[in-house]
């Protein structure tokens, strides 16, 4: 059965947590925590939302929650979910929320572990594209261009010089059994990939697109406006990896244009149009590869 | 609709504070309304209840009660995500006073 605002848990169980204005990542947060419903156990490790949401004495997880270390999100769902086996807890779902740099560059290798074990548990990473938390530095998925603190933006350099990690595609080269990306912009979308993931035995991993107005530079009502058109305008793509098979879940016939994407956020001010032609062609080299390989 | 509530805020002494990373779940002692130099005002006579507001609300402040979306001041900081996406424009922002 599909989800949807009206079959939704109505319960709020991350709920007054300190995270700026329009923070895409709270809401990537709260809404998988709506699917998965108050036994859910949520690991946190640092991050975003380790840091808004746990300000003793406030707690603002309703469901179970813990802050793991940077790199041991993965590990530590390995334990709750051996833990609570072992005690004979049957209802209950193991799920980590972390950021880009706890994903593709600090957590990776207890990430890749787990899918080596098969260890029964929800990975979600929700991409904000740095480290946004500190102050906006690269991470491994900041994508081509972006300017952050630790890749300005100058007459030499035009911030940051290495396109985005492919951390789907690494994430299904393990042959999980289920791995998904969505974007907080298409919420139904991603509560069903979230639900989806629920029912199936084994790693589930997705990856979500979680626009930050702070470290993007945009107005904190245009979160979801940016969420929708990185998908428009074709730099991120909705797929799932299942049965050994990729399948693309949306795919647009005309892309939106990708200057017009760039041009709205203040970390891409500086491009030239030289840089955003080669981001163009990236991207038309990638959905080609997407289009002639994946169903 | 259960969301966590505001509670009493206790002094702690240091043999109080947990070991552990965590604390009661849902334990909230302080809002977020200071937050705001704008607030989300819902026009009841044109809402018509499709709930766009509730799913994409980053705080999950906004409830549908009888139909209509309902919004919890204590915990909303204004962002304007809600009015943006509002196709038939019932909630409109309004500077605080």
């Amino acid at each position: 059965m599909s989800v949807s605002a009206k079959t939704l848990d109505q319960n709020e169980y991350f709920y007054g947590h300190k995270a700026c204005a329009g923070c895409g990542g709270s809401l990537a947060v709260r809404n998988a925590l709506k699917v998965l419903g108050k036994n859910a156990v949520a690991v946190l490790p640092a991050g975003c939302m380790s840091a808004v949401g746990f300000n003793f004495p406030q707690l603002c997880f309703a469901n179970n929650a813990i802050i793991s270390t940077f790199a041991g999100t993965a590990s530590m769902l390995t334990g709750i979910e051996a833990g609570f086996r072992r005690r004979g807890i049957k209802d209950f779902t193991a799920v980590g929320f972390a950021g880009d740099g706890g994903t593709a560059d600090i957590g990776i290798q207890a990430l890749s572990g787990a899918i080596d074990r098969n260890d029964n548990i929800i990975y979600i990473c929700y991409d904000n594209e740095a480290y946004m938390n500190t102050g906006i530095q690269k991470s491994g998925l900041t994508p081509f261009g972006a300017k952050t603190t630790t890749t300005p933006a100058g007459q030499n350099i035009h911030g940051n010089i290495r396109p985005k990690k492919n951390m789907f595609e690494i994430v299904a080269a393990h042959d999980i059994p289920y791995a998904a990306t969505a974007t907080v912009g298409y919420i139904n979308d991603f509560l069903n990939k979230i639900e989806k993931a629920s029912k199936i035995q084994g790693t589930k991993y997705i990856h979500v697109i979680a626009p930050c107005p702070t470290g993007w530079g945009i107005p904190v009502s245009d979160t979801i406006d940016a969420a929708r058109e990185i998908v428009d305008c074709g730099l991120w793509y909705l797929a799932e990896y299942e049965n050994h098979e990729f399948k693309i879940s949306r795919d647009p016939k005309n892309f939106t244009s990708v200057e017009e994407y760039l041009r709205k956020q203040a970390r891409f001010k500086h491009l030239t149009d030289e840089d955003i032609k080669i981001i163009t062609e990236s991207r038309d080299k990638k959905w080609e590869f997407i289009r002639s390989h994946w169903n | 609709m259960i969301r966590p509530t505001v509670r009493e805020k206790k002094t702690f002494g240091f043999a109080d504070v947990p070991e552990d990373t965590s604390y009661e779940a849902g334990y909230l002692v302080t809002v977020n309304s200071g937050w705001r130099s704008i607030r989300p005002v819902v026009n009841t006579e044109t809402c018509i209840g499709c709930m766009q507001c509730y799913l994409y609300c980053p705080d999950g402040v906004i409830s549908i009660q009888d139909g209509k979306a309902v919004i919890d001041y204590d915990f909303c900081k204004g962002c304007g995500i809600c009015s943006k996406l509002c196709k038939p424009h019932a909630i409109q922002m309004e500077s605080e006073r």
